[in-house]
């Protein structure tokens, strides 16, 4: 199942972000291949969709950005997770299993 | 939504943009090491990353508050299109400014003197102590606002419980030379506490206190104001100590009050003040603060908290009758003591101060309020229709955008942006202009005689009034227009040309709206200004009994002689003598009170009839030398003038007027009848036989009736007055003649003071306010005509260009010149006719506010109505005519080929 992220929920997309970040530092770039890669390359995501995320997160105080210069000796806008993002991190975490679970039970052995 | 972004919006955007580049950058390195061409490489990085600006858009509407930026965009879009359309700016923005500066002023003055609370501490806590005198009040009047007399100040502060604290002043004038010509600086008396209880310190030196004022004072200082300290000494701290003469005694100035406060009176300034007690040091004679029936005090009290101006007016009703029989005066015959008794004491609101200035200029400024809202509302209504014309100019523009897909809200937002910059720029220009004019109206309104002092400053409420103007003004003339605009279905458009054969009925039925507003709203202006003028006429043309050209009036203050009554008696028998004979005097004559000066002296006389019943009525009375009458131009009707024979040893003689002898003598010759002048109680009543009758002459004011008037030979009273007048007649300019008149004078005696007034302009001076008012209100009257006039105009030529098509069809089909022009004077006669209707019953409904300020007709005069009417429909009739005649004009050919 490959998914776009225009169908992929918001609030799907800013956990994803966020749980990316828990590793470390990261630009825009790399964040967009480290969810395709850790997905095992199911979920694609529209690299222009990642921006309004950051910046939403970045408004809400969940990251914090900076410059600096990557991998490739690159210019490049990096984000690191705060504690408050790590929090919420957490309990979309608990939400998101939740729903699952949820969607499991209803759904029943196939 | 935060601030901090929006400011910061741009930069944000720019960040962003250096991020999404990086973010490329960093793709195409990555399909190039992928092995892809570089060319390739940017193309696969571009469609993997998606819509670049809806990307962009997306972040930047997080950045910026949109409600603000879009708002900005259409004020620069109206901005630009307004520059593009400089003519039609210049006249909207012009009559806007015009129309909002004359309101902004006249709410300025109504600001000053009705709004604005004094600039003293607390002064919503001030409460005026007002006497409640049915049947009148008997005695002397003194000051301005003669309220209370001293022995009631006494009483009222020994008994009331509602005040914390009781200030009283009276308003003088002092003359500021030793002898001579008189220099004149406006007076205060005031309580000890005055300055104290108004929180107003002095800048340099010491205000009064309690102890300044004390009974016998007689080492006192004065208090200046500011505006006094600057004009006389220049602003130099060293004038504490000095001394200034007022009325010729010596005081020292011991302090001086800050900027901006003028007193308690609006409308007036006080140059210097002296304690109460300090009255009896300057004027000679019983000292005022035992007298019981002269009224010469003004009073306010601070409230104590928690008391109300009702609670206040309950407390002082309820020791009233005390307080009024303490200090009842003793010569009062019964019946004035039985209303004294009757009289009670109430508090009134002082927060703004007290003024009569008030009671003159209230209404007349509301009514100018008025006037000046209605011409702006014509304007307005000129500016909606040349909006309209905008509009439908732009129709193409506009569909296309709608076609596009612009929300109609956002349509209508641009459009009302321009409005909005049209009302905000005439406002602008309005607040700059009102300064200016307000100072204008102050001193239109300021004589000689009577200077007027008020502050005006563009203070908030000034400022909130303007915003409200500019909102109401756009709201007036924008928002119809761009509703209008913007019903155009976006399919017309595509049409090459669309247009009807006959215009739509609604559109015009909103100009036609407009017209007959801006005719309904002239009319009423129209027949304003006119019942100004022609009250103003009534007044100027008057017959005042008296001629009052060529007459000048010398006043003159013995007081500094310290006479005796004889030494006094002498002084007047030379200035009798002697002015006569001065250079170019033709006739010269001593009198009490000068007419039309606003001075008045009645009593209540006694004449007994034939069959000897005692007839008790009032007349005005004066005091006058022989030739009076000859110098003013009044005829002597029957018997003779006074003359050389009635001194003081002869019996006492009296002239009287018309009215008198028509009110007392049913109109029979009274020569050698008497009659006698009501006394104290105990005092014998002076009996006075009547030697000559003259004709009527207005007495206290141009509005006063003719009414008795009886005059008393100058040379009969023993006991001189220390101040008088003298009336001289001379062709001679005024400069030479007050010179020559001066010099005579200081040779009887040096130090009497002398100053002079022209009796031809302050009897004009008692009409500034009928002057201004008709000036005002003829100028806004032919403003509003001519605004009515090219708005008729507009609309008709809007007609016509409409029904062109119309008016060519039914030319071809027959219908000749002269049909096509009544059509549209038809047209024009229904859009007047229903004006006028409703200008008129407005009126009827409106105009009577203005029946008081009227003199000699009323507000439902006809004729002013006719007038007004007939040459609106006249005006109406020219600007329907040239349209009309354009219409008439079109070849039927060339209008039908043009389709």
């Amino acid at each position: 199942m490959t998914q776009k992220s225009g169908d992929m929920m918001q609030g799907t997309l800013d956990m994803l972000v966020l749980k990316t970040l828990i590793l470390g530092p990261a630009h825009g770039h790399s964040i967009a291949y480290a969810i395709e890669a850790s997905s095992g390359d199911v979920l694609q995501v529209e690299h222009g969709s990642l921006y309004p995320s950051l910046h939403r997160l970045e408004d809400q105080g969940l990251v914090v950005s900076f410059w600096g210069t990557s991998e490739n000796n690159r210019k490049a806008k990096y984000y690191r997770i705060t504690p408050a993002g790590r929090k919420k991190l957490a309990d979309e975490r608990s939400r998101w299993e939740q729903l699952v679970q949820a969607i499991t039970r209803v759904l029943g052995p196939a | 939504m935060s601030w901090k972004k929006f400011f910061r919006r741009r930069r944000r955007d720019e960040d962003f943009s250096q991020e999404l580049e990086a973010h490329l950058l960093h793709e195409i390195d990555r399909n190039v090491g992928l092995g892809l061409p570089s060319n390739e490489a940017r193309a696969a990085a571009l469609r993997k990353f998606g819509n670049i600006t809806s990307t962009k858009e997306k972040v930047h509407e997080m950045n910026t508050i949109s409600i603000i930026e879009t708002s900005l965009q259409d004020l620069r879009h109206g901005g630009r299109l307004l520059w593009q359309n400089k003519t039609f700016a210049a006249v909207a923005i012009l009559s806007l400014a015009l129309g909002m500066g004359a309101n902004t002023a006249i709410f300025q003055l109504l600001d000053a003197v009705r709004l604005r609370a004094l600039p003293v501490m607390k002064p919503q806590e001030l409460a005026e102590v007002q006497i409640v005198a049915k049947g009148g009040r008997t005695g002397s009047f003194i000051s301005r606002r003669p309220t209370l007399t001293y022995p009631l100040l006494e009483q009222i502060r020994a008994r009331q419980q509602s005040f914390s604290d009781l200030i009283a002043w009276g308003a003088t004038r002092f003359n500021l030379n030793p002898s001579g010509e008189v220099r004149r600086a406006q007076g205060l008396w005031v309580s000890g506490s005055f300055f104290r209880v108004l929180g107003v310190p002095a800048i340099h030196g010491r205000v009064f206190t309690a102890e300044d004022d004390v009974r016998g004072c007689s080492n006192v200082g004065a208090i200046i104001s500011h505006g006094f300290w600057q004009r006389e000494f220049g602003g130099e701290p060293s004038a504490i100590g000095r001394k200034i003469l007022l009325d010729g005694r010596p005081f020292e100035v011991t302090g001086i009050t800050p900027p901006g406060f003028f007193g308690v009176e609006v409308g007036q300034a006080f140059d210097v003040a002296l304690p109460l007690c300090a009255r009896s040091l300057i004027v000679d004679g019983p000292d005022i603060l035992n007298l019981r029936d002269t009224w010469w005090l003004a009073v306010i009290g601070r409230l104590k908290p928690g008391k109300s101006l009702d609670s206040a007016t309950a407390d002082l009703q309820s020791i009233s009758p005390d307080i009024f029989r303490e200090t009842l005066p003793a010569r009062y015959q019964p019946d004035d003591a039985k209303s004294y008794l009757n009289f009670t004491l109430r508090s009134a609101d002082a927060t703004s101060g007290v003024s009569t200035l008030r009671r003159d200029y209230e209404t007349p400024l509301w009514i100018l309020m008025a006037t000046t809202g209605f011409v702006l509302l014509i304007a307005c209504a000129n500016i909606a229709n040349l909006m309209l014309a905008r509009a439908s100019a732009r129709q193409r523009e506009i569909s296309i955008r709608l076609a596009i897909g612009a929300s109609r809200r956002r349509v209508i937002r641009q459009l009302f942006a321009e409005s909005f910059l049209l009302a905000a720029i005439g406002g602008a220009c309005a607040i700059v202009m009102a300064g200016a004019c307000s100072r204008l109206l102050v001193s239109f309104l300021s004589t000689d005689q009577n200077g007027l002092f008020l502050t005006l400053s563009m203070d908030w409420r000034t400022m909130a009034f303007v915003a409200g103007l500019i909102v109401a003004t756009c709201l007036v003339f924008g928002l119809v227009p761009a509703f209008r605009a913007t019903l155009v279905s976006p399919g017309s458009a595509m049409k090459a040309s669309g247009r009807g054969l006959t215009s739509s009925r609604e559109r015009l039925g909103f100009r036609r709206g407009l017209a007959v507003s801006q005719v309904a709203l002239s009319l009423v202006l129209l027949i304003g200004a006119l019942l100004f003028a022609r009250s103003f006429r009534n007044l100027l043309v008057l017959d005042l009994g008296f001629r009052q050209e060529g007459v000048l009036i010398a006043n003159v203050d013995m007081r500094r002689l310290s006479a005796s009554k004889a030494q006094l008696a002498s002084v007047y028998n030379q200035l009798d003598e002697r002015l006569p004979q001065a250079a170019q005097v033709e006739s010269a004559a001593q009198v009490y009170i000068v007419p039309i000066s606003g001075s008045g002296w009645n009593n209540n006389v006694f004449v007994a009839d034939d069959a000897g019943k005692r007839e008790k009525g009032l007349s005005n009375f004066n005091e006058i030398s022989q030739h009076y009458f000859k110098t003013m131009g009044i005829s002597m009707i029957a018997g003779r003038d006074f003359d050389s024979g009635d001194t003081l040893s002869s019996s006492k003689k009296a002239i009287v007027d018309e009215p008198f002898v028509q009110k007392f003598m049913n109109g029979v010759n009274p020569i050698g009848r008497r009659f006698e002048i009501e006394a104290s109680p105990g005092e014998a009543l002076p009996q006075y036989e009547i030697v000559g009758v003259v004709q009527n002459s207005k007495y206290g004011s141009l509005r006063d009736e003719f009414s008795p008037t009886i005059y008393l030979p100058a040379s009969q009273n023993d006991d001189p007055h220390t101040a008088t007048s003298y009336v001289l007649r001379s062709s001679a300019p005024v400069a030479a003649l007050t010179a020559s008149v001066k010099r005579l004078i200081a040779e009887i005696h040096p130090e009497i003071a002398i100053s002079f007034q022209v009796l031809d302009t302050s009897v004009r001076n008692s009409l500034v306010r009928e002057r201004l008012m008709a000036t005002l209100t003829g100028f806004f009257g032919l403003v509003a005509a001519m605004l009515s006039t090219i708005g008729l105009y507009g609309m008709l030529s809007y007609t016509v260009t409409q029904r062109r098509n119309e008016i060519g069809i039914r030319m071809a089909l027959g219908a000749n010149r002269k049909d096509v022009v009544w059509m549209i004077l038809r047209e024009a006669g229904l859009v007047v006719s229903m004006g006028l209707v409703i200008g008129t019953g407005a009126t009827l409904l409106t105009m009577r506010t203005a029946d008081s300020l009227l003199y000699g007709l009323t507000s439902r005069d006809p004729t002013t109505l006719v007038v007004a009417i007939s040459s609106l429909t006249v005006i109406a009739f020219l600007a329907g005519y040239i349209p009309a005649r354009r219409a008439a004009t079109l070849e039927p050919t060339n209008v039908l080929r043009e389709e």
